[in-house]
């Protein structure tokens, strides 16, 4: 394992690398969605009327909910690829 | 057939079920035992995480909060959800692949010292019996409808039940048996939900309904606004005077959900990395079907329940519902204390109103109202609310029987995560290194009947509604735990004496937060200050308190760690190949 390990020191912090950037975009994401749009942004997007209410009393009660869902599977699908093009999956 | 008799069959039908497949798929050794022997399927786990994750708390707490709280309750749909964003990304695939058993035991092994296990057992045990808790006061209000009896007395009935129930489990029991409580729960929760929808909005989907007219033509939201604002509450759908807190609470939350140790060990369960990422999003769309569901449950149930009350025009002298004519479930709800009637100016009927609002009880004077006379625990919304609604009797009784499995799976869930850390991570692992399996296994159940009577104890004081204690255990494992593991994975530079002050001081400045304001060791009376918005630091109530905890013990980690020496090169080796999911098919035979 330890021989293993420096042979692909710079294939193993080009693929850490590749990891935290997917992990950056999706919790920027993870971030709007939730406490910008449900949140901090609803004041300012009470405008955008939806059923009764607005965009960012949907988001908090159900749009948020329904990003993050989609975020985790996007997430396992780009690193499955990710895992596979660096030769580390199982 | 009367609803007693078809709840008390609804009910033993389910438990029968739990128990013959907890028998089937008992544990034969320790890998089964604490980690399923780790051949558990994604989708599967997904099904029992969800189970073992929503509890009482979710099931019958959440939405009487969205009910009565409206927007405001947002705090509990998004931080709940979203923390599974962060265990997928930040914590769960590096766990996997680190491939032992519990939480504990990666701290230990990361931060080199027996000290760092020591300390996260102390705060996996005190945000677990916090949790323990609120799922004991969840379980009180079940069993106390479905039994007809006292809510106390409820509660301890309820805890025999738990107490039989986990003891038998082992991880692959609890496993099996979740799935089968996700079914049932999952059940119970949108099928009233459903009939519901369809008999105020016409729209089959809660979640569609929420957003959709009324019979009456106008949409669902902008006339539950105007029918509690017309009795002096807050608007519905108003926006929060504290966006502050609000803030702080979901994120509490959030990093809460991702430290929960009984959450943690079902990634433990899976047999690949990849399938670790794919049970959080698994676990998920299991969740997310209830709390997509649950906004709609809220709203409908407070609609149903003014227009219960107010019967026609406000301040009319025949505008209120007699007490005389009170339907079935307000005498079955009465019977339990936690709905309660006072009839303060003698008419014999009965004013709910915002007595509070000065504006309105200007008015209610008026109208000859001497305060509110109907005082509603918000627990028991989502059990009252096919009775409510008038739904058939065994819709009624598949909702008891789901409010059960709820608390069950999760009380389950975590007596199993105190006693994998007493006993594998205590005694095996630190001051007993040579006992059998079977001295291990009673140190397990010892320490979930110790667990399970301080529970049962507090629970019949309860520091507040089943999802706000609940809210507490959350602050203390975001503000002790979660930083540790996610500092753990993501630097080699953390060390033990770090790793141990951080989570000290996270852990030590939340609890003092929270007792500051509901009493030390949630003993009432002795809470230093009251628990009002005006005595809060920054207007954070405690139960948000977890997100500064949380920074204060990332602060702490850095500083110290950055004072002292690096890590040794075998630990930052080590972090290395837990970044990497190669190799992880082998640490199961370890």
């Amino acid at each position: 394992m330890g021989g293993n390990m420096t042979e692909n020191t710079d294939s193993g912090h080009a693929y850490w690398k590749a990891n935290l950037n997917l992990i950056a975009i999706c919790l920027v994401i993870w971030f709007v969605a939730s406490f910008g749009f449900g949140l901090l942004l609803r004041p300012a997007l009470s405008g955008i009327a939806v059923g009764g209410s607005d965009l960012g009393f949907w988001f908090a009660q159900q749009g948020s909910i329904w990003v993050f869902l989609g975020l985790i599977f996007f997430y396992a699908i780009r690193m499955n690829a990710i895992d596979k093009k660096f030769g580390v999956e199982e | 057939m009367d609803l007693q008799t078809l709840t008390y069959i609804v009910v033993g039908a389910s438990f029968a079920l739990y128990i013959g497949i907890a028998f089937w798929a008992r544990a034969g050794s320790t890998g089964e035992f604490y980690a399923a022997g780790r051949g558990v399927h994604p989708v599967a786990n997904g099904m029992a995480t969800a189970a073992d994750w929503m509890s009482a708390a979710s099931f019958i707490s959440m939405a009487g909060l969205i009910a009565f709280n409206g927007y405001g309750a947002s705090v509990f749909l998004m931080g709940w959800t979203g923390g599974y964003v962060l265990l997928a990304m930040l914590l769960a695939p590096y766990l996997r692949k680190f491939g032992k058993f519990t939480v504990p035991e990666f701290i230990g092994d990361r931060f080199y010292s027996s000290t760092a296990r020591i300390v996260a057992v102390a705060c996996l045990i005190i945000c677990s019996i916090t949790y323990v808790i609120g799922q004991m006061k969840g379980v009180g209000v079940a069993f106390s409808r479905f039994l007809e009896v006292d809510a106390s007395t409820g509660l301890l009935i309820g805890t025999a039940i738990v107490f039989l129930y986990a003891v038998q489990g082992g991880m692959k029991g609890i496993t099996y048996t979740q799935i089968a409580q996700y079914c049932v729960l999952i059940l119970a929760y949108t099928i009233p939900a459903i009939f519901i929808s369809m008999e105020l909005t016409g729209s089959f989907l809660p979640q569609v309904g929420l957003f959709s007219d009324h019979v009456s033509g106008t949409p669902l939201l902008t006339k539950l606004d105007q029918v509690v604002t017309d009795l002096g509450f807050g608007e519905y759908t108003a926006f929060t005077s504290n966006p502050l807190n609000m803030f702080m609470y979901t994120m509490s939350l959030m990093i809460g959900t991702a430290g929960l140790p009984h959450v943690i060990i079902r990634f433990f369960t899976v047999p690949k990395v990849s399938d670790a990422r794919w049970t959080a999003g698994w676990s998920l769309v299991f969740i997310a079907i209830l709390y997509t569901t649950a906004p709609g449950v809220g709203a409908m149930a407070r609609l149903n329940l003014m227009d219960t009350i107010q019967t026609g025009t406000i301040g009319a002298e025949d505008g209120n519902l007699q007490y005389e004519n009170r339907p079935d479930w307000f005498k079955n709800w009465e019977t339990t204390g936690l709905l309660k009637f006072e009839d303060k100016n003698g008419d014999g009927r009965i004013q709910y109103y915002n007595d509070k609002s000065a504006d309105f009880q200007a008015k209610a004077d008026e109208f000859g109202w001497k305060g509110n006379e109907l005082f509603v625990d918000r627990d028991i919304m989502v059990l009252a609310n096919p009775e409510i609604a008038k739904l058939p009797n065994w819709v009624i009784a598949l909702v008891a029987a789901g409010g059960l499995a709820a608390a069950l799976s999760t009380a389950a869930g975590l007596l199993m995560a105190i006693s994998s850390a007493v006993s594998h991570d205590l005694m095996k692992g630190t001051f007993t290194p040579n006992i059998t399996e079977k001295q291990e296994l009673l140190y397990a159940r010892v320490a979930m009947a110790v667990a399970i009577v301080i529970a049962a104890y507090l629970g019949l004081n309860p520091p507040g509604f089943a999802a706000q204690v609940v809210a507490l255990a959350f602050g203390l494992a975001a503000s002790s735990i979660f930083p540790a593991l996610m500092m753990g994975i993501f630097s080699k530079r953390v060390n033990s004496k770090g790793a141990i002050f951080g989570m000290l001081a996270g852990i030590l400045s939340t609890l003092l937060y929270i007792f500051m304001y509901k009493g030390w060791f949630f003993i009432p009376g002795t809470n230093m200050l009251a628990n009002t918005t005006e005595n809060h630091f920054l207007g954070i109530a405690p139960e948000a308190f977890g997100t500064i905890g949380a920074i204060i013990n990332f602060a702490v980690a850095y500083v110290v760690s950055s004072m002292s020496a690096e890590p040794p090169k075998e630990i930052q080796e080590l972090v290395e190949s837990i970044r990497v999911p190669k190799g992880a098919g082998a640490a199961i035979d370890h």
